[in-house]
């Protein structure tokens, strides 16, 4: 399923915090966004997902308007997983999974023997079948991501927005976590920090800079030394490796903004 | 790539599935009768003890037109008295119990309860304006000022949490900025205007008191929850989608806004509805539904059933100890939930922490 956004707005107050982006994603394909700090990611995904209504312009999921689409509806065919969503409740694995299949279930309607296998598929894939009993708070920040990502794929979605998947893993984590994203063979938008994992691991990246998407292309077309220095101020050369994947080598001393360069580190 | 044959883990589901839904139904008849059970003995206990067939015998005659012979003394004893009292006990506790385990679960925080939106203060000031002020002159009874109370505390919370911008802790502050303004409120009417004697009265109905229940009284509470009860049930898998916050509901395709909107109101009427009947009742609200939860877990398919019950049962146990602690005195209710919930509380607390 593609899904585009054409000409979304949004600000808070006087602030723009998301100006006029447009694109389009292809069925099957790995769109990663870039960019600093509060460029407008966050904001993005969430217009995307249909849980911010856009000021201007729209999203088109598949070939209609979200804004046409119910939201039960919605979260049967798109899937959203935010940044470090927290629980208090002592809540299982699995029963965290399990609130994927929401979308599917009324009121009347009770949980089936259908939803207990989705649930079950879900959690082998992200391969934490094992500890499904285990409490949330049990748990590791890699393993509550992979629940995470459980969820939203037991709402058996056609497309998957990430928002920082990565976050806080550990390198190991950071990669079986984006590998697993790629394997499921789904659009996938994804908010990511580190430049040579989106490289890795997208079809093609987006850079938002304060608000504005300044460029959209392959890896090898967006990550160039060039780019890199202007949108996060810092210094660094792009080579192909001996895969053929452009890889970002940062250099020290060169850095004009410091939260940046650490996050594009990280 | 693991091996799973797909028709094992079917059948397996199958067989849990169909052993569930029969587990489900005898937990409810199991509740039920534990309900009845609760009520009957709040019908048979007190400063005159009733043996339980008269109590059953009284039901029958009263619903059934069954005709036993009885004492019509003992009779009017259990009917007037004490089963509109323990129904109405059950009901409130029941309605306080599961506003609390609603506003818990949508605002996410577990300081959550009736109270802490100023439902409480609210119908407290409303209450001592109408007996001390005399402000309805004479049409207005207590209970009636208290509902309005309640409900133009509740109407100014939620202007305030409106203005105070969306967010779960903007109600939560609108709501302790509220039940501060109503509590002050109605400190300075009983300080300017009570006589010694009458802010006991007071003190007494704030505490919550049930000694002036009687029949009508039901037909307020008992419709009152269930309908609450029918609402609550209604968005459960709603309520388990708040788990990891508003956002995240929203992604499951809930209409946040309006879920909350619905619930929220639904708790506020309860509250309201059982303040105006039987005075302000603490505790029950917040630390039923944790109790609960942890008995049954967090899914609220069972927990608000289950808080529902206990909260019932609870506040049956609670009232029959008020009549009889003291003999020849009754103490406010309020009393006995807090200094018995309590210790039970941390006890149940204690229980779960020492399992790995």
């Amino acid at each position: 399923m593609k899904i585009s956004a054409q000409k979304l707005c949004w600000s808070a107050g006087n602030l723009e915090i998301v100006r006029d982006v447009s694109f389009d994603v292809a069925p099957g394909e790995f769109l990663g966004i870039i960019g600093p700090n509060g460029s407008g990611k966050s904001t993005l995904l969430s217009m995307m997902a249909g849980i911010r209504k856009p000021l201007s312009g729209q999203v088109m999921l598949g070939d209609l308007p979200i804004r046409s689409i119910g939201s039960r509806e919605i979260a049967r065919s798109l899937a959203f997983v935010e940044q470090q969503a927290e629980t208090a409740e002592r809540i299982t694995a699995r029963q965290a999974v399990e609130l994927g299949r929401t979308p599917y279930l009324g009121p009347l309607s009770g949980w089936s023997v259908n939803d207990d296998d989705i649930v079950d598929a879900a959690l082998d894939n992200v391969d934490m079948a094992d500890k499904a009993d285990r409490l949330w708070h049990h748990l590791s920040g890699g393993e509550r991501q992979r629940l995470h990502i459980g969820r939203a794929l037991a709402q058996e979605p056609r497309v998957l927005l990430l928002d920082e998947p990565t976050n806080h893993l550990d390198i190991g984590h950071q990669i079986d976590l984006l590998e697993l994203v790629r394997r499921q063979e789904l659009t996938v938008v994804a908010a990511l920090h580190d430049l040579n994992h989106a490289a890795m691991f997208c079809d093609r990246i987006a850079i938002m800079d304060q608000g504005r998407m300044t460029a959209i292309g392959k890896p090898a077309e967006v990550l160039t030394a060039e780019t890199i220095s202007t949108v996060f101020g810092v210094e660094a050369t792009v080579a192909p490796d001996e895969d053929g994947i452009c890889h970002v080598r940062f250099r020290a001393g060169g850095a004009r903004r410091n939260s940046a360069r650490k996050d594009a580190i990280s | 790539m693991r091996f799973r044959p797909p028709a094992l883990p079917n059948k397996r589901h199958a067989v849990e599935h169909i052993t569930s839904k029969m587990s489900r139904t005898g937990v409810a008849v199991a509740a039920l009768v534990i309900l009845a059970a609760a009520l009957i003995a709040g019908a048979a206990i007190g400063e005159t003890s009733i043996p339980f067939d008269i109590v059953l015998k009284t039901v029958a005659n009263r619903l059934f037109n069954a005709g036993y012979p009885l004492e019509p003394l003992d009779e009017g004893i259990v009917w007037a008295y004490r089963l509109s009292r323990a129904v109405v006990a059950a009901c409130c506790g029941a309605s306080l119990a599961l506003a609390g385990a609603v506003l818990q679960s949508l605002l996410r925080n577990p300081l959550a309860d009736p109270y802490i939106l100023g439902i409480s203060a609210g119908a407290s000031t409303g209450a001592v304006a109408v007996a001390l002020l005399g402000f309805g002159a004479g049409v207005l009874t207590m209970p009636m000022g208290a509902l309005a109370g309640a409900l133009a505390a509740f109407l100014l919370v939620s202007l305030l949490a409106v203005r105070a911008g969306s967010g779960s802790n903007a109600i939560i502050l609108a709501g302790v900025a509220g039940s501060q303004m109503f509590n002050a409120l109605t400190s300075f009417v009983v300080t300017k205007s009570a006589t010694a004697e009458q802010a006991r009265g007071i003190m007494f109905w704030l505490l919550g008191n049930l000694s002036g229940v009687r029949w009508p009284d039901v037909g307020l509470a008992l419709p009152v929850t269930l309908v609450g009860l029918l609402i609550c049930l209604w968005h459960v898998r709603a309520l388990d989608a708040f788990a990891f916050g508003n956002q995240a509901a929203a992604s499951l395709g809930i209409r946040v806004r309006r879920v909350q909107i619905v619930l929220i109101c639904t708790a506020a009427a309860m509250t309201a509805a059982m303040v105006s009947l039987v005075g302000s009742i603490g505790f029950i609200g917040l630390v039923i539904p944790h109790a609960a939860r942890l008995i049954v877990g967090v899914r609220h398919g069972r927990l608000l059933p289950v808080t529902a019950l206990v909260g019932a049962v609870f506040m049956i146990v609670a009232d029959i100890l008020s009549r009889t602690i003291i003999s020849g005195q009754v103490l406010p209710i309020g009393v006995i939930t807090a200094l018995f919930g309590a210790p039970a509380f941390a006890f149940i607390l204690g229980q779960k922490r020492a399992r790995p």
